[in-house]
């Protein structure tokens, strides 16, 4: 919380009293007032101040002021291109796999400035994992794939690894699938599986943030059903935040919802506020059809 | 007439004329493996294996052709393989859209097509000539920037084919870039590369003109790369050359056995990609 305590700049501020006043709500714990559609929360793990983020000379976000609350689930909404996809891809920078994409601003968890550029972004994206759209599954055994990102940073006997591993498949909801098979390609699952190991996988670094990229558009009904309940398991460890086409989506596994659209952030709140009364027009014409 | 008859009658033509030129083309390439074969099949017989390649008129075999051969193709695959691997995986992971890169392909592009014999003259000059004698090792070297363009343009083309979200989700753990390609993206890769090194393999196999300028030959047998060595190309050029019956049936051996190894790396390149896709 005390992170929080600095001014946000520009016309927002900081409410504490107002913050502290509306915890005694049962869901609008922890909140700040909504300045120009965004809601400030108190408890944020990850504060975005001021980010401005540029592919070359286009400018993918801008000004993007939001805070997200630590061991909850934000999901993020808007048509295609609005801006969601690069947000969240500037959280954990593998923005910088790229030459010529870059954000500027202000990314702060737990004190540090995740943007700086003295930031080792590889200590970074062992805090923050990511789960892509498409199911990535080394092409490396069950087993293997797991224990790929512990043995970065961590050198663990081989029981130990062993816990480790079935430990991040039962958080994964896929150990019992997969617990006699673990020699076998990972490559060799069914997409829905595959999509839970490498969730399992990022599991297994023991982040802070897990952020999801669409994480089920590639995957059938009854798969997309597991990954949801896995998202809904894993807010209780981790902070998540979550990047979808899919509203219903968003309404079922997320706490807070962002709407997004031409690279701003048009608004932010509870995700029932989001999808019973929001502020902005924008919002209701994107969550009732009419655009997008 | 109409159309559909007219159209019929032009799919028919077209048929019958790409199967005959495709039988052309498969005419040539089978008569060569009928002749080998023809001719070589009774000069193949154990003596081949061990015994070294005779002067005129006495019976022999092409051993320290054999051994040569494999000597100084081991060597250039050693010497070429990790050069071409390394510069593949700079096109593909780290140049890819960079001035330089784009120099460093049209370079290789030249390189995969250059004569072999000017390779030859090359390395003549830049190790034979001031060394002052033939030797194993310059054959080596000449065959190894043969690899090089080979193995370099598979590499990049097989890491280039490996999805990108596969590189970010590596780098999504914290993985530093040269671990995400050492661990992830070579394994991916593997069997497109190492195709690459087969068809290299093929591709020296045959290769004459670099060795006759750099290990030439020797009639004794020789495991040494610093002197001049029997090779199976270079025996098979001064053997089918000469006036001598029993030199020509030698020729007529090495030369079906040099058929038979290319073909046998190309079935294996083809059927380790095959396997690569299943």
């Amino acid at each position: 919380m005390s992170t929080m305590a600095a001014p946000q700049g520009g016309n927002v501020s900081f409410n504490m009293a107002a913050a502290v006043t509306k915890k005694t709500g049962s869901t609008d714990h922890a909140l700040t007032d909504k300045v120009d559609g965004v809601r400030h929360v108190s408890n944020g793990k990850l504060i975005l101040r001021d980010v401005n983020f540029y592919y070359g000379k286009f400018k993918g976000l801008q000004d993007i002021n939001v805070s997200f609350p630590e061991r909850q689930v934000t999901a993020m909404i808007g048509p295609s291109g609005c801006g969601k996809s690069t947000l969240l891809r500037t959280l954990n920078r593998i923005y910088d796999l790229y030459p010529g994409q870059r954000a500027e601003g202000e990314i702060m968890m737990d004190g540090q400035n995740l943007l700086d550029h003295a930031m080792d972004v590889n200590q970074l994206r062992a805090k923050i994992g990511m789960v892509f759209q498409k199911p990535t599954p080394f092409p490396m055994s069950i087993y293997d794939n797991i224990s790929f990102g512990v043995k970065l940073y961590e050198n663990l006997s081989k029981s130990d690894m062993n816990d480790r591993v079935e430990w991040a498949l039962r958080k994964g909801a896929i150990w019992d699938e997969v617990k006699d098979k673990l020699g076998q390609a990972g490559t060799a699952l069914s997409g829905g599986q595959q999509q839970r190991l490498c969730i399992a996988r990022s599991i297994a670094v023991k982040p802070e943030v897990i952020l999801f990229d669409e994480p089920t558009s590639a995957l059938d009904p009854i798969s997309t059903l597991k990954i949801e309940e896995l998202i809904h398991e894993l807010k209780s460890e981790f902070t998540v935040v979550i990047v979808t086409h899919n509203m219903q989506q968003a309404a079922r596994v997320s706490d807070y919802t962002a709407f997004m659209y031409l690279g701003k952030m048009v608004e932010y709140d509870h995700t029932n506020v989001i999808f019973t009364k929001p502020d902005k027009k924008e919002t209701e014409d994107y969550i009732t059809g009419r655009f997008g | 007439m109409n159309l559909y008859a007219r159209r019929k009658l032009i799919n028919t033509f077209n048929m019958t004329a790409s199967v005959l030129t495709t039988l052309v083309g498969l005419m040539f390439l089978g008569w060569i493996l009928i002749v080998l074969i023809t001719k070589g099949i009774g000069a193949i017989n154990w003596t081949i294996f061990t015994e070294m390649t005779p002067p005129p008129g006495s019976a022999g075999g092409l051993a320290n052709a054999l051994i040569g051969s494999l000597m100084i193709t081991l060597a250039a695959v050693a010497i070429g393989t990790p050069i071409g691997i390394m510069a593949g995986t700079y096109l593909a992971e780290y140049g890819k859209q960079s001035v330089f890169a784009e120099v460093v392909r049209t370079i290789n592009d030249i390189l995969l097509s250059a004569p072999s014999i000017i390779i030859g003259v090359f390395v003549y000059t830049l190790m034979v000539a001031p060394m002052g004698h033939f030797s194993g090792w310059a054959g080596a070297v000449a065959l190894a920037i043969i690899v090089i363009p080979v193995v370099l343009r598979t590499t990049e083309n097989m890491l280039s084919l490996v999805p990108t979200q596969m590189r970010e989700a590596a780098a999504a753990l914290g993985a530093p870039r040269w671990m995400v390609i050492m661990s992830v993206v070579y394994k991916a890769a593997i069997a497109g590369m190492v195709t690459g090194v087969v068809l290299a393999i093929a591709r020296i196999t045959g290769e004459t003109a670099p060795l006759l300028f750099t290990a030439l030959n020797n009639q004794f047998w020789s495991t040494d790369m610093n002197g001049a060595m029997a090779n199976l190309p270079v025996v098979i050029f001064q053997f089918a050359m000469s006036p001598y019956d029993d030199w020509r049936e030698l020729a007529w051996a090495a030369a079906l056995l040099i058929t038979t190894l290319v073909l046998g790396m190309n079935i294996l390149a083809r059927s380790l990609l095959r396997g690569h896709k299943a």
